[in-house]
This record gives structure tokens, C-alpha cells and sequence, in this order.
């Protein structure tokens, strides 16, 4: 038996304060909490948490990069909804803010014992990293 | 018969209440504005993180994590969110009697009340119901954290048992004229039902399903209760203004009506005061 299989997917990510992306792919890729993840359409229905990093996707001959935060991921057949803290597209990145943030974290990565603190730090660290990565993208062909 | 200096001032304070109301429609008109946008933009998010778990109940096969477990239901938390002050009408009315018809319904188990907002709290508190919390004023800055500090202890609740279920009540935030009242249930999460002849395949799990669980509960609830607050918060605003515009109004036809006595009872003073002085004379 031969299984039609979608030729584009619904992609939609939201955070709690906006809706950033809703648009038909024909692929996306994730930073999934044990690794980045590809999705083509026709997927097998998949759940997962995401850490900090670098969301794309491709509609209409174009990759587009997003930097998002802790969230979670759901992947249908013909849907990707990714729910995240925060996301930003590369223009949105305060640069400065994100190289504040990275300082910050690392002094503290440094300095402080506590494992709660330096728990904090670490996934602070991990935000701010992905948005520096994805700031320096440019959406390309 | 009045008199004329009672009646000026009678009209000098409905005129004083006036001003009032129409600078309080004025600050809800303003502030509801901002409500609005932040509502609409938090839809989205809480729309699409309730269907991902309706999804989740409808697929899944592990039915052990409380997120999804359908204990039979003894006690219930009721989540209440009223305004934090009057002068909005019938909104906090409506929503204390219809958190009294979900009491009256609900008489055979056992129901808890978390109170949000100061009207539901103080008339609830005068009560014999079981009261297990209270945020007041919230609604002068709402944020974030607000719906962050209620979930922790809807989750605290839930997860140690010592409530079955979670239901909420408020308004929802349609349109400046209709916001209508809401009773849903958030916890456990009802699943979705499949289309015809649509078979749900449960998911693969990057991470063991119970972790992943015990981190999306609580972005669940959190997302939604937000999203209520801001509803609540935006309805509160538009029955505010609505209700202050009919106040100002109101004080209108007040010194109309007024100001017509007031005429009346001058013209009526001064042709006494010619009959008097015409029939001194014809005395004469």
C-alpha cells in the first residue's frame, strides 16, 4: 500500500505574548532537548522538549532563522506547533542585551556554588548563545 | 415648594458626579485599549497549548500521570476570578451568582474556592465555603508572574490529590458589548475526539513521556490562567466603561430635568411676586 504523503506542512510557532510564525513549509528544523530535529511533511507524530537554539524553516524557496528559548514541540503529518517561552526573528535580536546576558551568566558559572544558581546560569547561558548564534543569520535561499 | 438655591445646589453635585463618571469612562476607555491588545495576542498561545493537550489526553496510552488520570471526582477547585473593584455594573453580580449556581450544583462533593480578585473574595468570605486561597489587586499591574504564582498552587493542589479537578469561572473578553460568562474545566484535560474513522497513533517521546508531562502541566495551567486573567481584566474594563458612560448619561437627563424645575420654580417666584405687587397696588 502506498501512503499519500503531505507535500507541506503547517508550521505554526507561538509564545506566550504573540503569535510569530504561521505559515505552510515544506520543512522545519527544531532544537529538540536531546538534538535538532528535521521534519519533513508526513512525520510521525512526536513530542518533545526543546532547549534553547535555532529554529528554521523553509517556505517558498527560503530558509528563515529563529531564535527561541525553552518550550516544547508538537510534530503531526501535517503540522509543527512549537510552543516557546520566547522567540525572536534575527532582526528583533538586541545584540548588546544578549552579550550582557552571556557575560552575566558566565560570571556567575564562575563565581557561585550553589546548583540551583548555577542550574539558572546555565539555561540562561543556553538563551543567550542561541540568540547570538541566530542573530548573526540572514534568511537565504 | 422647592426652592431655587436648593435646586442650584442639587445640580452642582450631579454635576460634580458627572465629571466623575465621564473621567472614569475616559481612564477605562484608555486602559482598555492596551487590555484588548494583550488578550489578543495571548490567544494563540493558550489556544494552541490546550489543543496540544487535548491531543496529548486523546493519544496517549500512559494514563497514570495526574495531568490525564480521570480519578472519580470528590473535590473539586474552583477558580473564581472577579474584579478587584466596583463600579462595573453587573460584572462581579453575575459572576458571584453564577459561582453560587456552580456551589448549589455541585452540593454532593466537596468544593474549594480560590478566590482572584477582591469582589469574589469579600462576598465568598462572608460565606460558608471553604476558602483555600486568595490573590487580591491583582489587576492594577497585572503581569505574568501573577498567573505564575496562582498556578503553583493549582499544580500544589492537584497533583498532591487533595482536589480531583480544576474549574474555572470568568468573563471572557467578546467585544466591548458582550463578554460572556465562562465555567470550564481545566484539569484533568479532556481529550480530543477523533474524526470518523480517524485513528489517533500515540507519539513518539524524544524524553520519557513522564518528564515531559511534568514540565507541561504547569506550562499548561499557566498559560491558561493568564490568558483568563487578561479575558477577565479586558471584560472588567469594557463593563466599566460601558456602565459610566450610562452613569454620565444618567447625570445628563438628572440636570435636564433639574434645570427645568429650576426654571419653573424661578418664573413661578417671580409672576407671584407681580401678582403680589399688582394687587398691592389695585388695593390702593
Amino acid at each position: 500500500m502506498v501512503m499519500d504523503l503531505p507535500s507541506e506542512l503547517e508550521f505554526s510557532l507561538v509564545t506566550p505574548d504573540r503569535q510569530v510564525v504561521r505559515e505552510s513549509v515544506i520543512a522545519v528544523s527544531i532544537p529538540g532537548k536531546d538534538g535538532y530535529l528535521g521534519i519533513l511533511p508526513g512525520h510521525a507524530p512526536l513530542l518533545t522538549e526543546l532547549k534553547p537554539g535555532e529554529v528554521s524553516y523553509t517556505s517558498a524557496g527560503i530558509t528563515h532563522y529563529l531564535a527561541v528559548s525553552e518550550g516544547f514541540a508538537e510534530v503531526l503529518p501535517q503540522r509543527v506547533i512549537v510552543l516557546a517561552q520566547a522567540s525572536e526573528r534575527p532582526e528583533e535580536i538586541d545584540l548588546s542585551r544578549a552579550e550582557e546576558a552571556r557575560r552575566r551568566a558566565e560570571e556567575i558559572l564562575r563565581q557561585v556554588e550553589s546548583e540551583a544558581e548555577r542550574e539558572e546560569a546555565r539555561r540562561a547561558l543556553e538563551r543567550a548563545m542561541a540568540r547570538l548564534e541566530v542573530a548573526g543569520r540572514a534568511s537565504r535561499p | 415648594m422647592p426652592n431655587v438655591l436648593d435646586i442650584r445646589r442639587r445640580i452642582r453635585s450631579v454635576r460634580s458626579t458627572q465629571q466623575i463618571t465621564r473621567a472614569m469612562k475616559m481612564v477605562a476607555a484608555a486602559r482598555l485599549r492596551r487590555a484588548q491588545e494583550r488578550v489578543i495576542n495571548a490567544r494563540p498561545y493558550a489556544e494552541q497549548m490546550m489543543a496540544l493537550l487535548r491531543s496529548v489526553a486523546a493519544r496517549t496510552e500512559d494514563r497514570s500521570h495526574p495531568l490525564l488520570a480521570n480519578r472519580p471526582v470528590e473535590r473539586i477547585l474552583l477558580v473564581l476570578v472577579t474584579a478587584d473593584r466596583g463600579l462595573c455594573g453587573a460584572f462581579n453580580a453575575n459572576l458571584i451568582r453564577a459561582a453560587q449556581a456552580y456551589l448549589a450544583e455541585h452540593r454532593g462533593v466537596e468544593v474549594s474556592l480560590l478566590a482572584v480578585g477582591r469582589k469574589g473574595r469579600d462576598f465568598f468570605r462572608r460565606h460558608r465555603v471553604r476558602m483555600v486561597g486568595e490573590h487580591v489587586n491583582v489587576f492594577t499591574r497585572l503581569e505574568f508572574a501573577h498567573a505564575r504564582t496562582i498556578t503553583a498552587q493549582i499544580i500544589e493542589l492537584y497533583s498532591s490529590q487533595a482536589v480531583d479537578a480544576v474549574d474555572l469561572i470568568y468573563n471572557e473578553f467578546k467585544s466591548i458589548l458582550v463578554q460572556p460568562l465562562k465555567v470550564e474545566r481545566y484539569l484533568p484535560v479532556r481529550p480530543i475526539e477523533p474524526a470518523e474513522g480517524q485513528v489517533l497513533v500515540d507519539y513518539m517521546y524524544e524524553q520519557p513521556p513522564e518528564e515531559i508531562f511534568a514540565s507541561l502541566l504547569p506550562r499548561y495551567v499557566e498559560a491558561e490562567v493568564y490568558r483568563a486573567l487578561l479575558e477577565s481584566q479586558a471584560a472588567e474594563l469594557a463593563a466599566k466603561m460601558t456602565a459610566m458612560d450610562a452613569a454620565t448619561n444618567n447625570a445628563k437627563e438628572l440636570i435636564d430635568s433639574l434645570t427645568l424645575n429650576l426654571n419653573r420654580v424661578r418664573q413661578a417666584a417671580i409672576t407671584k411676586e407681580i401678582i403680589e405687587i399688582v394687587s398691592g397696588a389695585a388695593a390702593q
